[in-house]
């Protein structure tokens, strides 16, 4: 184990998937010379030269298209997003092209590549750059998605994605980048795509979250174990395939389910968590699933109306509270 | 004018030639003409788009390439898939949705795709196709190999932002793609002077300092002639190119516009039809003596038989089993989760 970076984690699994294969190659904007937007690439160009660090003109639907082209004939590209609100110019390759291939081609062309960048609330960042994407690519047959809300997790799901034959969407956030947590050093450490964790034990209330809003379940969980309420923490870390397995069996220990999320609540994950704990874990309930989720409205700049739009502890709490009878 | 200089005797490889040339174009003509009966039977369904009138272009363009070269195209690629080698029965059977069909029945006519002879699909989204391309050719270039990919697609594409997203990157990254426009000056019912402030396809490739041409689209040799210079380039150096190859669909965009008829009048689909690339190169192979009025007859006889056949197996194709509809979705795995 070293204690390193949630983008140090992600830099290091680009690095040892690219000495581990020679089809792996990186591709996307600043990615090379630039080292990255958000510096998750720093040093590959050193290492792997141009041929394989390869940056592109803003083009997204161009290059993303070239990626899932390569992909068809054998390579395994990870597309870099500079953030994921530029893969909409892109949502066509990606729906389109890369989600159908192996389908409608019955078997004969899979598309193996990652698409990868930081998506959701940043800070401050307004209404076209601070939203949560995924959405819009776990309603897609043919598509993984992948939330990764720690450093280990980056590491060993970006492995897995980089290695799987089918395309992956991988969402990083900017508000992750620099926290600090241990990762396995073996360069065969992988984490299964479709594997939920349980990142708090706990009796009383399940809470369901990832990414940013995983912490502030975190911290919701700390207050109320002073209270002598008791959460479990489970992060489904893939939206696509879903670990319903585990967040069932939570459910069914607990007997009550909160979700918080951070993209807007019409249609959203926590729309989907809900349905599929209804309808499979109905008896085991003791009070309706509730969900905590952005507000359903673009993005306002300013700090304190954007604080208003994020679900923070004091709002999970609030829902834990409603799903225990207490207020 | 067939640039084939080798050894052997002129005259000799110029029937060889003309024979394949003539037997590719009038198999497609066949094929797509059978499919349209096959449609009205109602044993294809969906869109069907014929290539009819247009035969020169994919059978020129492919009569250059190598088999291990790469073809892709879009939604009208019956023409191409079969001039890359595909085999007419399996392409057939896939029209019908049947389980003998290239993509199993899952694809159908706007998605044939064929690993077996680098046929890349098949895509229906009009120009999204080109990137893919673009993307082929870079991993040939990645691999170092020396293949090449030509990639089809009509004038209706041109106005489209990843046709010049795919032709910048191709031209400044050097990558061996031959982007092949079929313009047939209509994009469903558009007119090209509808659609384009530069209705001379060939000079957007001169936007990104990319060789280009234009070629009659309804002469196979003059089509052949243009894509092996463009072939040759790509293979030297990787450097790709714009073909123009102006033609014209005999029919309409699709079966359910038949007669193609309100966005164009009679008198101009009957003028173009006096420009059929098969009865042009039909009269030329006689007049050069190339081939006899008995080769004429045995080629057709020939590809009449082929198309027969290709439907007997398509009928006696089963559906796919309801096994086969949860496959494919992931390679390898079968959805997990949910």
């Amino acid at each position: 184990m070293a204690v390193m970076t949630y983008r140090e984690a992600l830099n290091l699994a680009l690095r040892e998937e690219m000495r581990r294969d020679e089809r792996v190659f990186v591709i996307g904007e600043e990615v090379g010379l630039y080292e990255g937007a958000y510096k998750v690439t720093q040093g590959l160009l050193k290492e792997f030269g141009p041929r394989r660090i390869v940056d592109t003109p803003i083009a997204e639907s161009g290059f993303t298209g070239v990626g899932i082209g390569a992909a068809m004939v054998g390579l395994r590209p990870v597309v870099e997003m500079m953030t994921f609100n530029f893969a909409m110019l892109a949502l066509d390759q990606i729906v389109n092209s890369a989600a159908k291939m192996n389908y409608m081609s019955g078997g004969q062309f899979n598309v193996p590549i990652v698409i990868r960048g930081p998506g959701g609330p940043a800070h401050q960042l307004a209404a076209q750059h601070s939203q949560s994407m995924e959405v819009y690519f776990y309603h897609v047959p043919g598509l993984k998605v992948v939330r990764p809300s720690t450093p280990a997790d980056a590491k060993g799901l970006l492995k897995t994605a980089i290695r799987d034959d089918n395309p992956v969407i991988f969402i990083e956030s900017e508000t992750l980048y620099n926290i600090k947590g241990e990762v396995p050093e073996d360069p065969e450490f992988t984490i299964p795509l479709g594997q939920a964790a349980i990142r708090r034990e706990g009796t009383d209330v399940t809470v369901i979250a990832y990414m940013g809003m995983m912490y502030r379940a975190l911290e919701a969980a700390e207050e109320l174990a002073k209270d002598g309420i008791s959460i479990e923490i489970v992060d489904p870390r893939t939206l696509q395939p879903l670990d319903t397995g585990t967040i069932l069996a939570s459910v069914r220990k607990t007997h009550r389910a909160v979700v918080v999320e951070a993209g807007a609540g019409f249609a959203g994950m926590g729309s989907e968590l809900s349905a599929v704990i209804t309808e499979q874990a109905f008896d085991d309930l003791d009070a309706p699933v509730e969900r905590v989720t952005g507000a359903d409205m673009p993005m306002p700049y300013n700090h304190h109306l954007e604080a208003q739009c994020i679900p923070d502890a004091a709002r999970a709490i609030a829902a834990i509270k409603r799903a225990l009878y207490l207020e | 004018m067939a640039q084939t200089k080798t050894a052997a005797p002129a005259t000799r490889l110029d029937a060889e030639l003309a024979r394949r040339l003539l037997t590719q174009m009038s198999l497609i003509r066949r094929f797509e003409e059978k499919a349209a009966e096959m449609y009205a039977l109602g044993k294809i369904g969906g869109f069907l788009h014929l290539y009819i009138g247009q035969e020169a272009v994919a059978v020129g363009a492919m009569s250059t390439i190598r088999p291990d070269d790469y073809a892709i195209s879009s939604y009208r690629e019956h023409g191409h898939c079969l001039a890359k080698g595909s085999d007419p029965r399996r392409v057939m059977a896939e029209l019908f949705g049947r389980r003998d069909g290239l993509s199993k029945g899952k694809g159908g006519s706007m998605h044939l795709f064929d690993k077996s002879v680098n046929f890349l699909g098949g895509h229906a989204i009009v120009g999204a196709h080109l990137p893919l391309a673009t993307g082929v050719a870079f991993a040939i270039k990645y691999r170092g190999g020396d293949q090449v990919i030509a990639c089809y697609f009509g004038d209706g594409a041109v106005p489209e932002g990843e046709f010049h997203e795919a032709m910048n990157l191709a031209a400044l990254w050097k990558l061996p793609v031959i982007f092949l426009c079929e313009n047939n000056r209509y994009a469903m019912g558009t007119s090209l002077e509808r659609a384009l402030a530069e209705t001379e396809i060939f000079k957007f490739g001169r936007s990104y300092n990319m060789p280009s041409e234009t070629v009659d689209g309804m002469d196979v040799l003059a089509v052949r002639e243009v894509v092996a210079r463009a072939v040759a380039r790509a293979r030297a150096d990787g450097t790709p190119s714009l073909i123009e190859a102006r033609t014209y669909r005999f029919r309409g965009h699709s079966m359910r516009d038949p007669a193609g008829a309100v966005y164009r009048t009679k008198e101009e689909v009957e003028r173009e039809k006096q420009r059929d690339p098969i009865v042009l190169f039909r009269e030329r192979a006689l007049a050069a003596g190339w081939l006899s009025d008995n080769d004429l007859r045995e080629i057709d006889k020939g590809v009449n038989d082929l198309v027969d056949e290709a439907v007997a197996f398509a009928d006696a194709s089963p559906e796919p089993p309801e096994s086969e509809l949860l496959t494919d979705i992931f390679k390898d795995a079968e959805r997990s989760g949910s």
